[in-house]
């Protein structure tokens, strides 16, 4: 990306983020509140102590990683909508593997363990629709939602033999297996945020240094040129869509290791179709969607705290918008872009 | 106005720019009645621009239209008021709903209602009469997905006929078609003038314009730079107001022919590809390319030429057969496994399979290339940069920069960066090149060609597929023509000198045998 398109990507979103405020000043004002009591709540009850940013960095850590792997997909060319269920499945095996392991198990033997165990059953719950694609050409957008509620009814399908008797939470993974706290001030704030930036990280150096990563982008912007460069097509679509669901499946380590210490089911819900909007937001590249999910994580945050002031569902509002806007507004500027080519 | 010249289209003063670049530049233009009236130029020049604004599709941001001489103001123009007022368009990409009928796709968007109901019979008999009327032959009721290239273009001159348009657009119509649909549309276009209608032929091919202009409109940089009359110009002259300066319209090439015992680099054997339906594309073609030899391969559209090549290159798989390079069987290699065999392929559709539009020029030589560019902590970038600025320089490809978009080239320009990739592979023997020069500007067509000779005469084997007979005869040592999947029959030496091996070739692609 150059310097020019970044910073027209930088105007697209602070552009949207006026108008999301604007949108949201005048709801506030209908409702009889001030915008700028509203704002202000919002604002110090996110970044203005320890407490805040932790629990800002805690929502948006599962968003990176979902926003990642639609990134990652989209850029193969692929649209994975299945985030959700290889989130699922990612969690459910970080539980039961962090619990299954011996008690006095080191943390540097049950972590890597308990972590590798979330992204291969998302990798796995991934490399399904890719498949079907590759090799029967079946679109991975139907698959990849239909897998989801298959990942739903697995859960509780297995949730008679691995949840504890008359709950819906598995056992506590063992001491070693658990991701510390980043300890800002209590907050549920674990290295499961260092994890995501690793990740974001190794997303972008993937594709921008790596081989496969310039193959994968290549077969994303144009197949038939792919093919005819030798790249093997089928086996890139498999691995693109196996990994996006690895990094959907690394989910499971900030609520299971890091946090609750089990799965639970309906853990995290939602977050799997939100990386749709993160990855939207960030433009499909690994830091805009660290941006785009610590900016969701700040409006979800912040929602808890002005509920005293205006319904919380006001966050909901601005979130649309912002996507709203972010949608229409980079379609109006890429038609100006092309416009003035001839 | 005279009551025998009355002008049906004039453009007076037309300016339009597409942000900084002028594309017209106060361009005046006259169509009359019952003429046909090329409008030639490169890529680049203005000329769709110009047909566009005319057609009402893109607004003059200057500048005065009248059809018919009834002047229109640019703000109220568009294709809807064009085609009310008789001028239609047919651009050079097809605007067809392909599982639907020819009538069908006729009356898309104006549909003749009888008691309130479709009348699709009525349509058919008229379509049936317009077609008849001016010896289109078109069957209304085909299915367009079955009709080839040429007929689909004339279904498109057809809807516009049948919306009673009596001035006619035509965007680089014969840039697909054979020879012989060539000629066919040629004789339509004939008997419309003849019966008082007008046409606009954007091209750039030169014998084209000469064998049927009536009047000619040379475009260079968005400005008009000559107007000739069709009878007295000459492809030379033309392409010197193309161009701007003296150009060599073919490049001279030494005797044809390798020595005998030269080494034959690929062999086929009984190739035989598959189509999708399960009937062959390629039935049973044998073939040798000798090292420092142009193999051209020559046949009308849809005849396997395509199959064969994209079979080659490892993008289809052969059915029975073998192919072999340097005497190593590669039938059972993927393209990746081929091209580190030594094959390099450049592909009909350069921009859906040569490059990827969004990259960057960098990038996309590096396509199928990585391996010499990869380094411990992955690509090494600074190596692609600077390579590719070498590669560009020598390819003489326009602009030389390898952050360039892929995209925002030129047809000649986009095709010189595949070449000039292709040839530059380390190990390369054989090259297979289809359609090399399809869609390029000239400056472009002679460099493409003498690149093309300059690998033959490093010894590279070469196998060429092109529609375009005179880029055959010019290029190549022999040139076989396949007909329904096979080899129908082979030209070389002194046949292929002959004044008549274009007529010679034209019947072996159609299947009446040489000489026909």
């Amino acid at each position: 990306m150059t310097r020019s398109e970044l910073g027209r990507e930088a105007f697209v979103l602070g552009f949207s983020l006026l108008v999301a405020m604007a949108a949201g000043s005048l709801l506030v004002l209908l409702l009889g509140e001030s915008p700028a009591r509203v704002y202000g709540l919002l604002l110090s009850s996110t970044w203005g102590d320890a407490y805040g940013v932790g629990q800002v960095l805690f929502k948006a850590t599962p968003l990176v990683f979902t926003g990642l792997s639609v990134a990652l997909a989209f850029r193969a060319g692929l649209f994975n909508i299945g985030a959700e269920g290889q989130m699922m499945l990612g969690g459910l095996a970080a539980a039961l593997v962090g619990a299954a392991l011996p008690v006095e198990t080191c943390a540097w033997l049950a972590l890597p363990l308990a972590v590798l165990a979330a992204a291969a059953a998302g990798a796995l719950w991934g490399a399904i629709p890719g498949a079907l694609r590759a090799f029967l050409g079946a679109h991975e957008v139907i698959n990849t939602i239909m897998l989801n509620f298959v990942a739903s009814a697995l859960v509780l399908g297995l949730g008679h033999r691995v949840f504890l008797p008359e709950t819906t939470h598995t056992a506590l993974v063992v001491e070693g297996a658990r991701l510390p706290s980043l300890g800002l001030a209590g907050s549920a704030a674990n290295l499961s945020f260092v994890l995501a930036l690793g990740a974001a990280l190794a997303v972008w150096g993937f594709l921008s240094r790596s081989r496969r990563g310039f193959e994968l982008r290549a077969l994303g912007l144009s197949p038939g040129a792919a093919e005819g460069a030798g790249v093997r097509v089928r086996a890139t679509l498999v691995a693109a869509l196996a990994a996006a669901g690895a990094l959907a499946g690394l989910v499971g380590c900030n609520f299971v290791l890091g946090y609750k210490h089990y799965y639970e089911e309906g853990m995290g819900r939602g977050a799997g179709f939100m990386g749709i909007a993160v990855a939207l937001l960030g433009r499909g590249h690994p830091l805009g969607v660290v941006l785009a999910a610590v900016l969701l994580g700040t409006l979800s945050h912040g929602g808890v705290a002005i509920n005293a002031l205006v319904p919380k569902e006001l966050v909901d509002v601005l979130q649309a918008v912002i996507i709203l806007a972010v949608a229409a507004s980079s379609a109006v500027f890429s038609h100006q872009v092309r416009r003035s080519g001839p | 106005m005279t009551a025998s010249v009355e002008n049906v289209l004039e453009l007076h003063g037309v300016s339009r720019a597409f942000g900084a670049a002028l594309a017209n530049d106060r361009v005046d233009f006259s169509l009359e009645r019952g003429r046909i009236h090329a409008l030639v130029g490169e890529n680049g020049a203005g000329k769709t621009t110009l047909m566009r604004v005319a057609y009402g599709e893109l607004q003059a941001d200057a500048g005065e239209i009248r059809i018919k001489g009834e002047q229109i103001r640019p703000a109220r123009h568009s294709p809807r008021e064009a085609i009310r007022r008789g001028v239609g368009m047919v651009h050079q990409h097809f605007m067809l709903v392909p599982p639907l009928s020819v009538v069908e796709n006729v009356v898309l968007g104006r549909e003749p209602l009888r008691r309130g109901l479709l009348d699709l019979d009525g349509a058919t008999r008229g379509l049936e009469e317009v077609s008849r009327r001016f010896g289109l032959g078109v069957d209304p009721r085909a299915r367009v997905e079955r009709l080839s290239v040429g007929e689909r273009q004339r279904v498109e001159i057809l809807k516009v006929l049948w919306q009673g348009c009596d001035v006619l657009i035509l965007d680089e119509p014969t840039a697909v078609l054979a020879p012989a649909e060539v000629r066919h549309l040629f004789g339509a276009l004939r008997g419309m003038t003849a019966q008082g209608l007008a046409v606009v032929l954007i091209t750039h091919k030169l014998d084209e314009v000469c064998a049927l202009a009536d009047q000619v409109t040379v475009m260079r940089q968005g400005r008009v730079v000559a107007e000739l009359a069709g009878d007295a110009a000459t492809p030379a002259e033309i392409a010197c107001a193309m161009v701007g300066r003296e150009v060599p319209l073919q490049v001279s090439r030494g005797p044809r022919g390798v020595p005998d015992g030269t080494e034959a680099l690929l062999c086929v054997e009984g190739l035989r590809v598959a189509r999708a339906e399960g009937t062959d594309a390629v039935a049973g073609v044998s073939l040798q390319i000798r090292a420092g030899e142009i193999l051209g391969l020559a046949g009308v559209e849809g005849n396997g030429q395509r199959e064969l090549l994209e079979a080659l290159a490892g993008l289809r798989p052969a059915a029975a057969g073998r192919v072999l390079l340097g005497g190593r069987d590669i039938t059972r290699l993927g393209v990746a496994g081929r091209l580190t065999a030594g094959l390099a392929h450049v592909p009909e559709d350069r921009q859906a399979r040569g490059l990827v539009l969004d990259f960057s020029l960098a990038e996309n030589l590096a396509l199928g290339r990585l391996a010499e560019f990869a380094g411990p902590l992955g690509l090494r970038r600074g190596r692609l940069r600077s390579e590719a600025a070498r590669l560009l320089a020598a390819g003489d490809v326009r602009p030389a920069s390898p952050e360039a978009r892929a995209g925002s080239l030129s047809g000649g320009n986009q095709q010189k960066v595949v070449m000039v990739r292709e040839l530059t592979r380390p190990g390369l023997r054989v090259l297979l090149c289809g359609q090399p020069t399809r869609g390029v500007d000239i400056g472009a067509v002679l460099h493409i060609h003498r690149s093309l000779l300059d690998a033959a005469g490093r010894g590279l084997g070469v196998l060429l597929v092109s529609a375009d007979l005179q880029e055959l005869i010019a290029l190549a040592d022999r040139v076989l023509v396949l007909f329904r999947g096979a080899v129908a029959g082979e030209l070389n030496g002194a046949a292929l000198d002959d004044n008549a091996a274009p007529e010679r070739l034209g019947g072996l692609m159609t299947g009446a045998g040489e000489g026909a």
